[in-house]
């Protein structure tokens, strides 16, 4: 109800506001479209770390999230690329790699060329879990278990070219192994339950859900796709500790763009003022508090990080 | 019994404030079309930012039970289901409104919502470890099978003709495949990026249900009018009560298969309300009464849709695994609280836990005094002229289907599924199989393809899908249910030609 009210207002001021410039910009609250669904991991830290927006230290203009779920967050992202009005006042959130690699599989109307990023919010790594009863107990027990029954060892997660699917591809390219990647349908969640229940032998998962899992005793980690060890983790290795060259390219990275074609001006003031707004103890506290490790980054920061992206996935893509 | 030590906390002024609060608005929320329990709770959990963490969870508890069961007002009395809960209800319940008996219908579901909801929360209190093993007891090859016992249901479900439900299951099916395959990654049938996503379930409800109302309202003019006037029967609470109590068996059958599907993670809350409403009526001595206004139909149709909200929290409570997407919404809720849900929840904040499920078992009692109150009030809707009414119906119909995800494709695909089911119904289809091979088509579909996958690298799909006693135990439910509606269809076509021999 509220985003509609903010829809509408929007939709009102868009008739009376005439052209905006730069230095009275926001004069009008911001629409943040996120595309999944109301509820799961990246509209809960949409929200979160948006809503100090209104402070007059931020924006001083509140940001409303718009929903725009489906069929993996191509819905959204079309929108976005396609639809929106580029002037500012209507920002996406970004999922890397999902978005990158969806646009190197083809079938959609976006690339990374057809948005500008404006700062980074957080990063969370998949890790690989077992069942708790798993003889496995190391990436090197999961790796000679696949070596000796090539194709036979079933793992599951969220669904294809999202960032566990990217993991179990690199997992298999560095290890030289054929496993059984096994896509759910119902995103991490229902990768989990197939672990925790014995669906499948082993599963790819995120490290806050996976987090919370084994704090429940029902789940082992046994290693980080990550370039270090993570905070939440700092027992477990990263899979590079165990000897396979496997970088941070399946970490799911969530932040803020902006359409192609929004004016520059808008664009420098957002990347001055967005990671300023990330840093306010208030989001900080609520981000530790649900298990969301937080990676704050800058527009340029982001730029490389999407052109590293854009260039590891296609050469790992290649072969599909 | 520890949850009795803790029925104090949802007394403060606070609390019970935040519950009736939750309530009162639940209703009004789940009334709206288009506002499911899902998006109930995922508006409200921005308000709880600023509440303790009990006081969050109460206020998304008591939401969550109540738009469940004020669903139930749009469904009988405007024939538009809110959430997927509620199709089964609108079967018999909007007929009974049609003949006056709109009151009598909205008190039958509030009272059957709330035997069913006790019950169900009931459940999630004592038997919480046992359920959990039980949920997590179902595989990809037990959800096909499950998922295919649903389809059996569909031939028999609200159609004169069992072939032209099994024609509109079909269509329904069809339907299902259109989008982007999130396990295959195949693109099926997308001609328009409004299609992309898929066929929004709630969407499709709305034009399936309200849109043929709405066509057949305009047809019949603003003179007919006047004489189509509906009187309005006075029905007591009492009389309400008596009438449950006469009907234990549709109560029955709604609670137990109600709690037994709403705990099976992915499959449950959509399928209840039908397949409760299915088996009720086959049990049922008075079966040709049903899709007629007949006071069984509605009632096993809520008590199942209310007495699934408790079960489906247990993998979510015990396991940390959201069942639902209610539950998923409600995990953000813990979350942002800092609570994981699983053993540290009942173990470290068991004041969190058991007065956010004592707060669901007070809100069904709630839900159920607010909804007989306001019973006989909202019954007048049906007096309202037919012209007046069609505006108003298509006006929510548009508003309900765009608000699902801010989408003007979805309003396309309700208008467009709307028209097709106006004469779809001409010709004796009808749209409840639709809906439940909408519903139906992607779990069968993706549970074989992951468990033909997993089946592929073990040891064959013979071995997966055919042993193992839960699987033996679903065929046989699955043939049975067959059987059992072919010897019906049989039956009932002798009758008929005896009935012509005798004209």
């Amino acid at each position: 109800m509220k985003h509609l009210l903010a829809g509408a207002a929007l939709a009102l001021m868009s008739l009376t506001g005439g052209a905006a410039t730069a230095e009275d910009y926001p004069e009008r609250p911001i629409m943040m479209m996120v595309s999944y669904g109301a509820g799961g991991a990246t509209d809960f830290q949409a929200r979160i770390v948006t809503m100090t927006a209104g402070n007059e230290d931020a924006l001083g203009m509140p940001i409303a999230i718009i929903n725009k779920p489906g069929a993996g967050g191509r819905v959204g992202w079309n929108w976005l690329a396609t639809q929106a009005e580029a002037d500012g006042y209507t920002l996406g959130a970004y999922n890397i790699p999902h978005f990158i690699a969806q646009s190197i599989k083809g079938g959609v109307e976006y690339s990374a060329d057809s948005f500008e990023p404006i700062a980074n919010w957080g990063a969370d790594p998949a890790v690989f879990v077992v069942g708790k009863d798993s003889p496995m107990n190391s990436m090197e027990d999961v790796v000679n278990y696949a070596k000796e029954n090539p194709g036979k060892l079933t793992f599951s997660g969220a669904g294809l070219f999202v960032g566990h699917h990217i993991a179990a591809l690199q997992l298999e390219k560095a290890a030289g192994v054929k496993m059984a990647y096994i896509p759910t349908k119902g995103g991490g969640a229902a990768a989990m339950k197939a672990v925790i229940a014995g669906d499948v032998m082993g599963g790819v998962n995120n490290l806050s859900d996976a987090f919370r899992a084994q704090e429940a005793g029902n789940v082992k980690i046994l290693g980080v796709f990550d370039l270090e060890r993570n905070e939440f983790l700092p027992d477990v290795p990263t899979l590079k500790e165990q000897g396979y060259d496997i970088d941070n390219a399946s970490v799911n990275f969530r932040g803020v763009m902006v359409p192609k074609g929004t004016p520059q001006e808008v664009i420098d003031k957002l990347a001055a003022s967005v990671p300023e707004m990330f840093k306010n103890s208030r989001v900080a506290g609520k981000m530790k508090a649900g298990g969301s490790p937080m990676h704050i980054m800058t527009r340029e920061e982001v730029q490389a990080m999407w052109a590293a992206r854009q260039e590891t996935l296609q050469e790992l893509l290649a072969g599909l | 019994m520890e949850f009795l030590y803790y029925f104090g906390d949802v007394f403060t002024p606070v609390s019970f404030g935040l519950l009736l609060l939750g309530t009162i608005g639940g209703l009004i929320l789940g009334a709206t079309p288009g506002l499911s329990p899902t998006m109930a709770v995922a508006l409200l959990i921005p308000f709880t930012f600023h509440l303790a963490p009990v006081q969050g969870l109460i206020l998304l508890g008591a939401a969550y039970t109540s738009t469940v069961a004020g669903g139930a007002v749009s469904a009988i009395l405007l024939k538009i289901p809110g959430a997927p809960a509620n199709i089964a209800t609108t079967l018999d319940g909007h007929t009974m409104a049609k003949q006056g008996k709109g009151a009598q219908a909205l008190q039958l579901s509030f009272l059957a919502s709330a035997v069913g909801g006790v019950i169900g929360v009931l459940l999630l209190i004592f038997l919480t470890p046992v359920l959990a093993q039980w949920a997590l007891a179902f595989g990809p090859s037990h959800l096909f099978w499950l998922a295919i016992l649903g389809v059996t249901v569909i031939g028999s479900l609200d159609s004169a003709s069992v072939v032209k439900g099994l024609l509109s299951g079909c269509i329904g099916l069809w339907l299902a495949t259109i989008g982007f395959d999130d396990i295959m990654g195949a693109q099926r049938f997308i001609f328009h990026p409004a299609l992309g996503g898929g066929i929004n379930i709630i969407a499709a409800l709305i034009g399936l249900f309200a849109i043929p109302q709405v066509l057949t309202m305009f047809a019949k003019g603003r003179n007919a009018t006047n004489a189509e006037v509906i009187e309005v029967e006075k029905h007591s609470i009492m009389d309400a009560v008596r009438e449950i109590l006469r009907r234990p068996k549709a109560l029955s059958i709604g609670t137990i298969t109600g709690s037994v599907i709403g705990l099976i993670p992915g499959v449950g809350g959509q399928i209840a309300g039908l397949v409760a409403y299915d088996q009720t009526k086959k049990f049922s001595s008075e079966r040709e009464k049903f899709g007629k206004g007949h006071s069984e139909g509605v009632i096993a149709a809520e008590s199942a849709n209310n007495a699934m909200v408790g079960p489906s929290l247990v993998p979510l409570l015990t396991l940390s695994i959201p069942g639902s997407p209610t539950a998923a919404v409600l995990l953000g809720g813990l979350l942002i609280h800092g609570i994981f849900p699983g053993t540290d929840l009942f173990d470290n904040h068991p004041d969190v836990a058991w007065t956010f499920i004592n707060s669901m078992l007070i809100g069904q009692i709630l839900m159920c005094i607010f909804g007989l109150y306001v019973a006989g009030l909202a019954a007048r809707v049906a007096q309202v002229p037919q012209s007046v009414m069609a505006a108003v119906v298509l006006g929510l119909a548009v508003f309900g289907s765009y608000s699902v995800q801010s989408s003007m494709g979805d309003v396309y695909v309700m208008a467009t599924l709307g028209v097709m089911m106006y004469f779809l119904e001409r010709f004796g289809f009808s749209a409840a199989p639709l809906v439940l091979g909408l519903i139906l088509g992607p779990i069968a579909e993706a549970n074989f393809i992951q468990g033909s996958m997993i089946a592929g690298a073990t040891d064959g799909m013979a071995s997966y899908f055919l042993t193992g006693a839960l699987n033996i135990v679903l065929i046989a439910i699955v043939i049975a249910s067959i059987a059992y509606s072919v010897w019906m269809e049989l039956r009932s076509r002798r009758y008929t030609s005896k009935e012509e021999i005798m004209a």
